[in-house]
Parts: structure tokens; C-alpha cells; sequence
């Protein structure tokens, strides 16, 4: 090859490198390991000192679901895994198959637009309320807690050049302010809250609060759980302009905390449309009768059209789980997603129930419905950070430790009520 | 056995098969699939569920749904074949000769490390489980970080992330906190790029609140370092440059734009998205940089998933380290841990610690390479690169703009000007044409500074028959640019669909994102 380029060796093509800035030496890295046998060697060798927990009641953002095979057949294939970003012709596949997710997302949110996914709902929230204020041009935020603070943190910073945020949490902590004391100001851009909230609370002011944000000239933005949605009425239902999200529970692995991809829906008005900086595929004829093409929606919105002058910025995110979650709402249809938002509430109720039984053991949110998640309060006197290592102990990964008193615990349709009656006979050991 | 043979009796010379034509006949497969929604069968499904005997409570008003989501009802077979059969209308970087898409690196990604990543001792890993329990994935996180700053030559690494846009995020936050930490942040609210860095280094630092200013390429295709010395001054924030840029140039004069930019008190931040041919060749610290970022799924090889999930890596000096992304993971000697506890610290980029699956992948492809494995990737990338400039500028009718007699490093992006003026076929028809053959080919960024642009990036996952493959698919089309325009002008032909009709896409009144709008607008 080198003869027939004219070039005496490869160094010549490297000829624009400066030699100060050259390294002269080879990398410092360990010696390679050439071989797959090897290699497999040295990964299980580090493997091993994992150990995924056998009875998890750990959530907090980051949920165990089953994954139906399906799924992941499908996301395995070379095709779908090794692709990237190929023309709408020879990769009609992917951008059929993700058209396809917009719309299964489309009919569980209720909203007719619905993005190519963002990296992951924290992404997908703060993106939605930056969309917000440029709809409204307005600078004040209203984010109603409990939010995750991770994910307060990142919507704080992304949003810092244009927005202030109001976190309206209460100062006696996350039970002493009510959604129904919501007042909003003419000056607010939008009101963020979450449906269920980062306590797993699914709180009964939900459905004022549009009203509120509307007649100020405000919009409402939600964020939710999309496993909740067959049986939990989705945000558009009571008047979310904006609902966002992260399509992990969708048949997504946990894979520690990595496999997310964000959602920002809306309703088809281009003025809300035209905020989006993700693509948005959309549906096009062509030369035959009957054939379906695919492309991008209002191109000229991205920072791939027009660089800085886009909204915000578009790039490789999380397509891929993306169609995974579209694989998961077909396998699922209506009934199987009503199914799983009612045995989730289910358990979740049940959970609450027993457990508060347990003396020094209360569930402080029982008197709301929680999806998922829902807060244990210890009053024995052990702290929840010891009772967490005296579960750890009895083989029981526990909940986020919240505060000294308080853990956010979690079961999703993989808990049987076994599993809830164990942990409820451990914590009678333990939590006096 | 003496049974007479069923077939015709034909005489050797007709039984003979002849040579493979020298361009694959290639068709992809078009099954004409539907929508999904146009498969439901109403009481099918594809899972169960488990359903205990429990009582559901009663949502509060206004929180129960009142009707079933309309999802399509279908059985498990007819969800899988349904997926499939898209999936066969999409290629993949494992079935084709994928040198077309420049700027991306598409290289192969070694089937072993999927293995890896889908063990449950990674796959069913919570991210908030005890830290006991899972020493050993932030061993591979800290070893990732580890391997990375010895590329780079930075002091510190985070894989948070997500991709590369990300981590160019990310670094700019970093240049925020950096520059209000020492008081200077309202002051310095200008952000410098060139045009032929990837767009989003443009348009994260405007996301982030800064004037950007972009440098346009010299005659010969350099950033024009005038322009950067007219540029420079008491608002730089920093500079945002890739290096080699999107053309596959190297700038020669990186170093002294990097003096530039210190002297006027700016950071400087390298974008190594197109580090591919320069692995163990030179690094960002060595050229003075403050800040630089990796895409993990270009040149450390986790595969692109269609657009993502991907990662990203931001590599610092140790100026900026307090500022990362918390939490860090830290070593004590005996234990890996997570530092959460970082006043400085820019906050969250991503929930948790970055796209662990593809960390995984990246650590285990740099481990079965080593420091030799990398630089033979890159010398490899390099010299594919250069032959394959070789090979396409025998073509009639295209040209490499830009710095003439000077090599490119890993990628090239041609001009078909020449082609144009003469048949009026523009690049993408030509892109579309090329699909017809089983491979891809891409223009380049917007603006198209370069006319009729074509981006090649040749990585060493490819031989020379794959090179001479991709040349003689575009001598091929070339030709007939010149010879039978028709068919080019109305590719593809041998594709999943026919080519598409209209600007619907762009009008309110008819653009249709989701089913639910196709049906109100359009059915």
C-alpha cells in the first residue's frame, strides 16, 4: 500500500505533527492481552468482585424490571447495534423502527410528538423546561420536590444562563409543603413537578396544578414514570404542556445506573415543536404507492443545520434504547401495560402495609398512593444507614438511606409478596 | 448409485460458474413492512405479566387512566418477525464496508466485549447498591480513567458523559466553574471554534450562556490563526478546537494557538473525537491543553447502537479537576469508592457514573491492545486513509480542497465540485447511489464549506480489497454521473424504499412524528 501511495513509510503522514509535540516513547499501558482466552480471564477476574443483589428494594431512578427476550434480541442484532447514521434509505430499518417508538411513546403519553431519545431523563427534563422558556421568554422556574438531588443538580446547571429555579420543597423537608399550596407567579416560565415524585408519590394536587401554570400564561412540564402510565393517567390527561422522562424501566438493564435514554413529548403545536434540539423523525411518501419513507421533522431547528444558532445541541444519545422501549410497549400492548402500573401499585400499597406493621418501622406517605418507590421512616433506635448494613448483612440489599431516619424503598412486578414478607420478618429482628 | 440425475445434462463448459462481476450485485432486503400499528389483532399479546392477588388502590380524581393506552395488540412471533424484518432493512457496521461515514470512526467492535457487558455481574448491577458489592466495576472505572490519562497526558478523567456532545458539555461547564472560581466568569464570556470542529462545539458553550466566535478556515484549510489573534482578549473563555479538524488536516500550529489563548488568560480544550490516527502519536497535554474529551464510541470502539447509547470521557488538568462531574471514583489502597463530596464540583452531568455498559467495552478493547495495539490502529487508520486518497482521486470529477501536497491524517473530506459543474448530480444523489452497492457514504457537517462534500474515514478495521471496493462503488457512480446521470438522479434502486417525495417534513400542516399524528393529519 505504501507503494502505491509513493510514501516511503507511515511516519511521512505524519509529517504536519510537530516534533515537540510528538511522543517519544510508547504509551505506559499494561501489556496487552492478545488473546480472547486471556482476556476473558483478566474481565471475569474483575466480574467477580460484583455481586448483583439477589433481593434488591433498591429504586431511586434506577429501576429492576423483567426484560422480556424479545427485547434484547432485538437490540443485539448486528444490525441495529453496529448501525449509526446512515441515509433513511439504506437504514429505513432504524429510522422506521424509532418513528415506530415516537409513536408507542405517543399513545402511552397521549402527546403526538415525541423526540428521537436524549441521553436520559435528567437530560430530557432540564432540555423541556429550557424549551419552556423560550415558549414563554420568561426567566423563573418552579421545580416542586421531592426531585432526586442528582437530578435537581443537573437541571440547576443546565438551565443557569437563562432560568433561576424555585425549589419548592418546604423547610420542614419533603413532607411539610403540599403541591396545593402551589402559587404561581406571572413571571414563571414553567412548573416542573413529577408524577410519581422522587418519593414515589403520586400527589392528589396533580390535576389543579395546569390550571394554575395556564392562567398565568405558564406551562406545566411533568415528569414521569413511563411504566406507571397504563394504569396511572398519563400528564397530558390533566394538562402537562411538557412531559418528560427516562425510558429505563422500559426494558432497559440497569447495567449500574448506564442504560437510560431521555423522552420530551408534546402536543403537535409548532410552536412547542419548533424548541425541540433533538431530531424528530417523521413519516413521508414515496415514488410508490403505499411505501412509507422517513427523515427528519423542521431539520433547521438542530445545531446539526445551524450549529450555534440550533436550539441547544443535538449528537449521538441513546437511540438504541430508544427502540428497545418501542420492542417492550408492542410485547406489552394496553392490557400488559395496565397490568404492570396495577400490580406495581399493588405491591407498592401492599409493601407500605405490611411493613408499617412492623414495630419501629412506619411508611410515612401510606395516607397517598406511591408507584414504586415509598418512603420507610426507623424509629427503633437504629439509624437507616444501620439498619441498610444489617440488611446488607441477611443478604437484603435495602433502600436509599435519605437521613438518619428515612429510606426510599422500591418493588416492581419482579417482588412477590414473599419477597415483602421476608423483608418484613428481617426488619422485625432488627428495627426495634 | 446410478439413479439418473434429475437435472438437464448440460455440457462442462456451460456448468462452469463465472468470476464474481468486480461490483457486488447487491440488493437489500425490502419487505414492504407496515407500521406496527397497522399489525395489531386485537386480544393478542406478547408477554404476561404477574398479576398477585392484591388489592389495586384507588387513585386519587383525576390520576386514573381512563382508557387503555392504544399500543398495537400483538403476538410475540409477530413483534419479533415485525423487528427483524427492520432490522434487515438497516446496515450495520458488521455487514458492510462503512468507510463512508466520516468524522465517525466506524470501526468494528469486538463481538467479546459484548459478551461482558451483558453478564449479570454488569447487566443487573444497581447503581446504588453498597459499594461491598460492586468493587469490582469501579476498579474498571478507576483502570479506564487511568488508561485514558496516559493517552491524553491529562491528570484526570470523568466518564460520565454520555457521549461526546456530552463530554464537550461537560468541559465547557468545567471552563464555567473555572473561570467564577477565580472571579473572572462574568468577564469571559466568549468561546472560540473553528468551523471544521464538529458542530456541537459551537453550540454547547452557546448553551451554556457564551458568545461563540468561529474561526474560518485560511486558504489552505487551516483555522485562520490571524483571526484567532483578532479574536483573543480579556472575554476569552476558551478555545474549542478539534484536532486533526473534520477535513483529516492536522494543524501544525496547534501550539501556538494554544499560546494565543493562555497568553489572553482563555482555557484550552481539545476536541479528540478525531484522535483515531494520532493514538500514541501526540496527545492533548503535549500540545498544552487544559481540558480535552474522548468519544468512546469512535476510537475506543463500543459500538454506535444507531445513534447512541455511546460515552464519553472529559480528561483535565489538574487546575480543573475540582471541578468534575461528582462523583469521582477515588482508590484508598485497598477499597474503590465514590466521592460524592465535592464543594467544587460542576454537579451531574448524567444520572450516576456514565454508560457503564460501554466504559466496560472501551476497557477491555484498550486492554487486549496495549500501548503497540494503538499505535498500530493508529498507523493502521493512517495509512488506509492515505491509500484511499489514493485510490478516489483517480476519479473523474472530484478533488481534495485545502492544503495541497500535504498529507491527511484519518479521514479526508473530498469536493465533487468538478462532477457537478459538469453532469449537475449533486453530492447526496451520488450518496444515495452508493447505497444501491451495501454501503454508506456521507457529506459532511452543515455549512458545506467544502462544495459538494464527502467525508471518508477508513479506520483499520478495513483491508485493502475492502478500500479497492469502496473506490471502484465510487469510480463506478462517477461514471455514470457522466455516462447515464438517470440513474444516479433516481437512486437508490436496490434499496428497503424508493426515494421520498416532498417537504412535508418541514410544514407544520403536515409533518407527522408519531402514528397518533398521521392518523389526524394524513390517513
Amino acid at each position: 500500500m505504501l507503494a502505491a501511495i509513493g510514501a516511503g513509510s507511515v511516519e511521512e503522514f505524519y509529517a504536519d505533527i510537530p516534533d515537540a509535540i510528538r511522543l517519544h516513547r510508547p504509551l505506559d499501558l499494561p501489556a496487552p492481552l492478545r488473546s480472547e482466552a486471556e482476556l476473558t480471564r483478566h474481565m471475569d477476574d474483575l466480574l467477580s468482585r460484583n455481586t448483583p443483589a439477589r433481593l434488591s428494594f433498591l429504586g431511586a431512578g434506577c429501576y429492576r424490571h423483567h426484560v422480556p427476550a424479545v427485547v434484547e434480541e432485538v437490540g443485539n442484532r448486528s444490525e441495529f447495534l453496529t448501525a449509526y447514521a446512515g441515509e433513511p434509505y439504506e437504514d429505513h430499518g432504524r429510522f422506521q423502527a424509532l418513528w415506530e417508538y415516537q409513536s408507542l411513546m405517543g399513545e402511552l403519553l397521549e402527546m403526538d410528538v415525541v423526540n428521537v431519545p436524549t441521553y436520559d431523563g435528567y437530560q430530557a427534563a432540564a432540555t423541556a423546561l429550557r424549551m419552556a422558556g423560550r415558549v414563554t421568554g420568561r426567566r423563573r422556574l418552579l421545580v416542586v420536590g421531592p426531585v432526586s438531588p442528582d437530578k435537581l443538580s443537573k437541571i440547576i446547571d443546565y438551565v443557569r444562563p437563562d432560568h433561576d429555579v424555585e425549589v419548592l420543597d418546604g423547610p420542614a423537608g419533603p413532607f411539610g409543603w403540599q403541591a396545593a399550596d402551589l402559587v404561581v407567579g406571572a413571571d414563571v416560565a414553567a412548573v416542573y413537578i413529577e408524577a410519581p415524585n422522587f418519593h414515589g408519590v403520586l400527589d392528589p394536587a396533580l390535576p389543579l396544578l395546569a390550571d394554575r401554570a395556564h392562567a398565568v400564561g405558564a406551562l406545566l412540564v411533568v415528569g414521569c414514570n413511563p411504566i406507571s402510565l397504563g394504569a396511572v393517567a398519563p400528564p397530558a390527561a390533566y394538562g402537562a404542556d411538557i412531559v418528560c422522562g427516562d425510558v429505563q424501566p422500559l426494558g432497559i438493564r440497569m447495567s449500574y445506573g448506564g442504560g437510560n435514554a431521555g423522552f420530551i413529548a408534546t402536543r403537535d403545536e409548532e410552536r412547542l415543536v419548533r424548541e425541540f434540539p433533538s431530531r424528530l423523525f417523521g413519516v413521508i411518501p414515496t415514488a410508490v404507492e403505499g411505501e412509507y419513507g422517513f427523515g427528519d421533522v423542521f431539520y433547521d431547528r438542530t445545531s446539526f443545520a445551524v450549529r450555534e444558532e440550533g436550539k441547544e445541541w443535538v449528537g449521538t444519545a441513546s437511540a438504541l434504547n430508544g427502540i428497545m422501549a418501542g420492542v417492550y410497549l408492542a410485547l406489552m400492548g394496553p392490557q400488559g401495560m395496565r397490568e404492570i402500573g396495577e400490580t406495581i401499585l399493588a405491591l407498592t400499597r401492599y409493601a407500605q402495609d405490611r411493613l408499617a406493621e412492623v414495630p419501629g418501622v412506619e411508611a410515612p406517605n401510606r395516607d397517598r398512593v406511591s408507584f414504586a418507590d415509598f418512603v420507610l421512616r426507623f424509629t427503633g433506635g437504629r439509624s437507616a444507614q444501620e439498619i441498610s448494613a444489617l440488611l446488607l448483612e441477611r443478604g437484603i440489599q435495602g433502600g436509599l438511606v435519605l437521613s438518619d431516619s428515612d429510606a426510599l424503598f422500591c418493588v416492581t412486578e419482579i417482588h412477590t409478596r414473599e419477597d415483602i414478607d421476608h423483608l418484613a420478618a428481617i426488619l422485625q429482628e432488627i428495627a426495634q | 448409485m446410478s439413479a439418473p440425475s434429475p437435472h438437464t445434462h448440460v455440457e462442462p463448459a456451460e456448468a462452469r460458474i463465472a468470476p464474481k462481476p468486480r461490483l457486488r450485485r447487491f440488493h437489500q432486503a425490502r419487505w414492504d413492512e407496515p407500521l406496527i400499528f397497522e399489525l395489531t389483532s386485537p386480544g393478542e399479546r406478547g408477554v404476561g405479566v404477574p398479576v398477585p392477588d392484591l388489592p389495586v388502590p384507588d387513585l386519587p380524581p383525576g390520576l386514573r387512566r381512563a382508557e387503555a393506552p392504544a399500543l398495537p395488540e400483538m403476538s410475540q412471533p409477530h413483534v419479533l418477525r415485525h423487528y427483524l424484518r427492520l432490522s434487515q432493512e438497516n446496515l450495520g457496521v458488521d455487514l458492510n464496508v462503512d468507510i463512508g461515514q466520516g468524522t465517525c470512526t466506524m470501526k468494528y467492535s469486538p463481538k467479546i466485549n459484548d459478551a461482558f457487558v451483558r453478564d449479570p455481574r454488569i447487566s443487573e448491577l444497581h447503581p446504588l447498591q453498597d459499594e461491598s458489592t460492586v468493587q469490582g466495576v469501579l476498579e474498571i472505572l478507576y483502570r479506564l480513567e487511568g488508561l485514558l490519562k496516559e493517552i491524553s497526558g491529562m491528570d484526570r478523567v470523568s466518564l460520565q458523559p454520555g457521549a461526546g456532545s456530552s463530554a464537550i458539555y461537560a468541559n465547557v461547564t468545567m471552563i464555567r466553574a473555572y473561570h467564577a472560581a477565580r472571579g473572572e466568569g462574568d468577564q469571559r464570556d466568549e468561546v472560540i471554534t473553528t468551523q471544521f470542529s464538529h458542530p456541537t462545539n459551537a453550540a454547547a458553550p452557546k448553551t451554556a450562556g457564551y458568545k461563540v466566535i468561529t474561526l474560518m478556515p485560511d486558504a489552505d484549510g487551516y483555522p485562520d490563526i490571524e483571526a484567532l489573534k483578532a479574536a483573543v482578549g480579556p472575554r476569552t473563555a476558551a478555545l474549542l478546537i478539534t484536532n486533526p479538524e473534520d477535513t483529516g488536516i492536522f494543524n501544525p500550529r496547534i501550539e501556538e494557538f494554544v499560546r494565543i489563548v493562555h497568553e489572553a488568560g482563555g482555557l484550552c480544550c481539545y476536541d479528540q473525537a478525531n484522535a483515531n490516527g494520532i493514538l500514541g502519536i501526540t496527545r492533548a497535554r503535549d500540545a498544552g491543553f487544559d481540558l480535552c474529551h474522548f468519544n468512546l464510541h469512535k476510537t475506543f470502539s463500543t459500538p454506535h447502537a444507531c445513534g447512541g447509547p455511546a460515552a464519553g470521557a472529559s480528561a483535565v488538568t489538574e487546575a480543573l479537576a475540582p471541578f468534575l462531574p461528582r462523583p469521582t471514583v477515588e482508590f484508598d489502597g485497598s477499597r474503590y469508592h465514590l466521592d460524592d463530596d465535592r464543594p467544587e464540583s460542576v454537579g451531574k452531568i448524567r444520572p450516576f457514573y456514565g454508560v457503564v455498559s460501554n466504559l466496560v467495552r472501551a476497557y477491555a478493547w484498550i486492554m487486549a491492545l496495549g500501548a503497540e495495539g494503538l499505535r498500530d490502529v493508529a498507523e493502521t487508520a493512517v495509512l488506509n486513509n492515505n491509500y484511499l486518497i489514493h485510490k478516489v482521486l483517480q476519479i473523474k470529477g472530484v478533488s481534495l480542497p485545502y492544503a495541497q501536497g500535504r498529507r491527511r491524517i484519518e479521514q479526508a473530506r473530498y469536493s465533487w465540485e468538478q462532477l457537478n459543474a459538469d453532469t449537475g448530480i449533486h453530492s447526496e444523489q451520488i450518496g444515495y447511489r452508493v447505497s444501491d452497492f451495501g454501503t454508506h457514504y456521507w457529506t459532511s457537517h452543515h455549512p458545506y464549506l467544502v462544495p459538494e462534500p464527502m467525508t471518508l474515514e477508513p479506520t483499520e478495521s478495513y483491508s485493502q480489497a475492502d478500500l479497492d471496493e469502496y473506490a471502484a462503488i465510487l469510480a463506478e457512480v462517477a461514471r455514470e454521473a457522466y455516462e447515464d446521470p438517470e440513474t444516479v438522479r433516481t437512486a437508490p434502486h436496490n434499496g428497503p424504499i424508493h426515494q421520498m417525495k416532498g417537504e412535508s417534513l418541514d410544514d407544520p400542516g403536515t409533518w407527522a412524528v408519531t402514528w397518533r399524528a398521521y392518523q389526524r393529519k394524513l390517513a
